[in-house]
């Protein structure tokens, strides 16, 4: 009975309805009652975001302010990411660390002023506003009363500039607040995608307007959480709680582009030691791509062992890339046997599926250049 | 298509004298999405009643396909191997999986009809 548990009670975003007048098929995802997929199915909403535009949910997600101008310099003691680097109005992508240099979360951080913009996930939101809190105390403000919508894709400029003139002009990797069809937003050119494409920061009870003109644009989509998963995998970006968790670090996830210079020299975040040790001497094993050689996809958990039947890791993330048109996943292996081309071996079903270690991304990116 | 069995497991099979032909049905295409992989058994492999005899794998997942029926594996539909999309465009004609020399008759007595299943399945809404 629900009201017995009231812990298993799905939350909702505010797009919950429209998702259910689209025709989606919902599930349980971090906690709340999400669109997995629309009639059109995983594959088609994949294809359709690399070739169009497609528009997301993810309202689920937490989104935070951290106040004061000092806020980049004072939030860098938690993540190894170079905040005081960033211009104003720029992104950056880092990750909450634990003294063991565990990841405890990772998120995208925009820089202002006199401000962050702070973008977590669902799952994490409680636990990271607690544990920035008591870092910053006050000047963390949890964002309880907005949703977030990202459109992605090749057609996602197009799409967004006759409801936001400026957001055409924006840079990846940056953020601006502007009105979007007359709305108060925060607008930021990013993604999960590899596509070029936006998130879209609303007060809740504007997001079902905006959504609804966004889809009236020509070549959009609602594209639910299974492309989501399927299109940020063949871009080669990592689930939080599969192919990071706390029990890995930025370095052995292959992370190590996240942090500057001055932050490897420097240190400063928890962890930091560790970070420093393994850019010395390497970790013992290091995120892959992994492109198995059948047609059979090789799923989360699969062990994988080298070319002599020895196990040298396992896969985090795996499954069918619409765009690749065949298995694509990623794992952590030895390091030794981390070279782009090693032969693996993928156990499936107790048969071991040649693989092989790939470059990551599966499908290149195809972010915004500025001009 | 009298003659056409349904089980629990949404497997349907046909027989046609001592062979059985069997697939999987509409609705389960449908709660699986886009069919990528399938992997059939060998012609000869042995299966008993219930035995994961194949794999059907979606976008999303992997799910396996049980013998409604015992006996000698004679063939599988090399033509849903080659282009998984068969599975969801016609699961009950043209997409079969694998056929099955009956060990025993009698196990069809256990499986459902059409009217049959399709009350089953109002029961899962």
């Amino acid at each position: 009975m629900a009201d017995q548990h009231p812990e298993l009670v799905l939350q909702r975003t505010p797009l919950n309805a429209l998702h259910r007048a689209l025709g989606a098929k919902m599930v349980p995802f971090a906690g709340y009652d999400m669109p997995v997929q629309y009639p059109d199915g995983i594959l088609r909403e994949h294809l359709h975001t690399r070739e169009a535009a497609g528009l997301f949910d993810v309202s689920h997600m937490g989104q935070l302010r951290i106040r004061g101008a000092d806020a980049a310099k004072r939030l860098e003691a938690l993540v190894p990411g170079d905040l005081q680097a960033l211009a104003p109005g720029r992104m950056r992508y880092t990750m909450l660390t634990n003294e063991d240099a565990g990841i405890l979360d990772d998120l995208m951080v925009t820089r202002f002023d006199d401000h962050l913009v702070v973008v977590v996930n669902a799952s994490c939101k409680e636990a990271d506003t607690a544990h920035i809190a008591k870092r910053l105390g006050a000047a963390v403000e949890p964002l309880q009363d907005r949703a977030l919508i990202a459109l992605q894709g090749p057609k996602a400029a197009a799409a967004l500039a006759p409801l936001a003139p400026d957001a055409g002009r924006m840079a990846f990797m940056s953020g601006a607040y502007m009105r979007v069809a007359g709305i108060d937003a925060f607008v930021t050119r990013s993604g999960y995608t590899g596509e070029d494409g936006y998130e879209v920061s609303v007060p809740a009870d504007a997001v079902e307007a905006l959504a609804r003109k966004l889809l009236a644009q020509p070549g959009v989509k609602p594209i639910g959480l299974g492309a989501r998963d399927s299109l940020r995998l063949e871009a080669g970006l990592c689930l939080y709680g599969h192919d990071i968790d706390h029990t890995t670090t930025p370095i052995e996830a292959n992370l190590v582009w996240t942090i500057s210079r001055r932050r490897r020299a420097e240190g400063g975040f928890p962890g930091a030691a560790i970070v420093q040790r393994q850019l010395k001497d390497g970790p013992a094993r290091l995120r892959i791509g992994i492109q198995p050689e059948g047609r059979a996809p090789a799923r989360e958990g699969t062990a994988l062992a080298d070319a002599g039947g020895a196990p040298v890791g396992r896969i985090t993330s795996g499954g069918f890339g619409p765009s690749v048109n065949g298995p694509v996943a990623m794992g952590y292996v030895a390091r030794a046997s981390a070279a782009t081309g090693t032969k693996l071996q993928a156990m499936v079903r107790g048969k071991p599926l040649p693989a092989r270690v790939a470059a990551l991304p599966f499908v290149p990116h195809r972010y915004h250049k500025s001009t | 298509m009298a003659d056409r069995k349904f089980s629990k497991d949404h497997e349907w099979i046909e027989v046609d004298g001592a062979v059985g032909t069997i697939g999987i049905t509409d609705y389960a295409q449908g709660q699986l999405g886009d069919v990528v992989f399938v992997e059939l058994p060998e012609p000869g492999r042995k299966l008993a009643k219930g035995d994961a005899a194949a794999v059907v794998e979606s976008v999303k997942a992997a799910s396996e396909v049980y013998t409604p029926v015992s006996g000698e594996v004679t063939a599988g539909n090399q033509a849903i191997v080659d282009d998984p999309a068969k599975v969801n465009a016609e699961a009950e004609g043209g997409a079969w999986f694998f056929k099955v020399k009956l060990a025993d008759p009698g196990e069809l007595g256990g499986l459902m009809d059409r009217t049959a299943y399709d009350a089953f399945l109002k029961t899962l809404a």
